[in-house]
């Protein structure tokens, strides 16, 4: 929040939030697309290749498909709930990409903007918050549905996502510590520049175990294979998502996609280096966009890539891996972490003091 | 005034040929396999027919999210009603193919225990012959669904006698 609050600051906001929404219901769209194209690659199939050209409008086709699909709303719903809960687990994930560091700022008519909805900071605590406020929208749609697999969808839901949130909130406290801020535009500015000159300062690099336990923390937050469990279909039908059809089954599935990019964009924000990268004086806003953006491909990727390759967990698999491994290790981790870190802060401490 | 009094102009015709044009390209089939035709219906699936190419590798394990019901292979008499409470849990607009000799007509097992064909239990738009039928003719059968459904109009009615279709 630089410069004067004034009408223009105003219309800038506005404008942002309007960017920001549009781009991510696109990326969205795209992702979907890619997602079924690349898993079809490492089936040796083809994938969509019939609506548009090479296929690129399947999404398109399945979303205005699914509009004009009859929304049924059985019997034994309680419907208030039953109506809500897709938005309750859209919104959250629409929340986090407010604060998101896309890339550096740009210097419009001698004022600064940058790339970022806002720069809270208290920006890590509030995407660990909206994460556990999208719990409640499966949660709830399983419970609102009144049938008994989507209940039991639910309940799996709820108690992976609680496990598995208390992984992810301990995996990022090392980062916190290393960097310093919890604002994430304050995080990316931290790890700016190089070591010995040509190793980027990446958090990811020092806290490897943090990092690699986020992700599997990511995967399980946004129940994607191989952490389904919460819509196994060998064993649940379709999950929470079992009685609802149409458009409202299409806003599970775009929060599951949107979700997927948030968390993703999150990990290379903390722990990747953002939106840092060698720059060039030509459009000097271009190259940290393009950064970020390389990044977070590559680690979007990598969701579709296990999807594609790994099996599903059992559920007792899914609770041993979180409480039985992954806290431990991250307690362990957290406290030499905060034990060196406190070791080097004493002994910059008597640099300083003399 | 319903939808099904909305005159045809050129503006809800475009409408009707964009819907229609989506719900051509994205016809998602139940999970629903009944006999050795079901392992054909797989086979179109797997990598070598790719179903995904016509956006259907989503073969959807709830009924209320699929469009199309492959009643694939005979159909007992025990099994009727649950394939008639699959069929009505699809929400509207959904489609039949009946896949195979057994499914169209009894096939070969003219006796007490198996429904003489499936139209007799709910509505069929696509039938596909053969014992059973290779990946090619299903796939023969789903693009002919897909030109049925070009041809459509935006609302089906139900009462009426079958559409006829002209081979695509």
């Amino acid at each position: 929040m630089t410069g004067p609050h004034d009408g223009w600051w105003v219309l800038g906001s506005a404008l942002k939030v309007v960017i920001l929404f549009a781009a991510t219901l696109i990326l969205v769209m795209a992702l979907v697309y890619i997602e079924r194209k690349v898993v079809a690659f490492m089936q040796v199939r083809i994938g969509p290749n019939q609506a548009g050209p090479k296929g690129i409008l399947q999404t398109l086709a399945d979303g205005i498909k699914l509009f004009f699909k009859e929304p049924v709303t059985p019997r034994a719903v309680d419907r208030p709930i039953y109506i809500l809960a897709p938005l309750l687990s859209l919104i959250p994930m629409f929340l986090v990409v407010a604060i998101i560091p896309f890339g550096n700022s740009i210097t419009i008519n001698g004022r600064e903007i940058f790339l970022q909805g806002t720069d809270l900071n208290i920006g890590i605590l509030f995407f660990l918050a909206m994460s556990s406020i999208g719990v409640y929208g499966i949660t709830l749609a399983g419970w609102a549905s009144g049938s008994k697999y989507p209940l039991i969808g639910g309940i799996r839901a709820s108690a992976q996502m609680i496990s598995y949130e208390t992984c992810m909130g301990l995996a990022l406290i090392p980062a916190v510590m290393t960097t310093g801020t919890l604002s994430m535009r304050g995080m990316v500015e931290a790890q700016s520049g190089t070591w010995l000159g040509f190793v980027p300062r990446w958090t990811g690099l020092v806290q490897v175990i943090p990092m690699l336990a986020f992700f599997i923390c990511a995967i399980a937050e946004t129940n994607r294979p191989p952490f389904d469990l919460v819509e196994a279909e060998t064993e649940l039908v379709g999950g929470f998502h079992t009685e609802y059809s149409g458009i409202r089954f299409a806003i599970f599935y775009l929060a599951e996609f949107a979700n997927m990019f948030t968390i993703s964009a999150i990990a290379v924000t903390v722990f990747l280096g953002g939106w840092n990268g060698p720059g060039f004086s030509f459009l000097p806003w271009l190259w940290p966009l393009l950064w970020f953006f390389a990044k977070t491909g590559v680690l979007v990727f990598i969701f579709m890539w296990i999807r594609a390759s790994l099996p599903r967990f059992r559920y007792d698999q899914l609770m041993s891996l979180g409480w039985k491994r992954l806290i431990p290790v991250l307690l362990v981790w957290l406290l030499l972490s905060s034990g060196i870190q406190a070791w080097i802060n004493e002994a910059s401490n008597h640099v300083a003091g003399g | 005034m319903g939808l099904d009094q909305i005159p045809a102009t050129f503006l809800t015709v475009q409408i009707e040929k964009l819907v229609n044009w989506a719900r051509r390209n994205s016809v998602w089939p139940a999970t629903f396999g009944l006999a050795c035709c079901a392992i054909e219906m797989m086979a179109t699936g797997a990598a070598h027919y790719d179903l995904s190419r016509f956006g259907m590798e989503v073969f959807r394990a709830s009924p209320r999210q699929a469009d199309l019901m492959i009643v694939a292979g005979r159909v007992s008499q025990k099994m009727a009603p649950v394939l008639r409470q699959i069929y009505d849990q699809m929400p509207e607009p959904k489609w039949v193919i009946s896949m195979g000799a057994c499914a169209s007509s009894g096939g070969m097992f003219n006796n007490y225990a198996l429904v003489q064909g499936v139209d007799t239990i709910v509505p069929v738009d696509v039938y596909v012959p053969g014992c059973p039928p290779g990946p090619e003719s299903l796939i023969n059968g789903i693009l002919t669904l897909h030109e049925m459904i070009r041809n459509d109009e935006l609302l089906r009615r139900r009462t009426g006698p079958a559409l006829e279709v002209k081979p695509a």
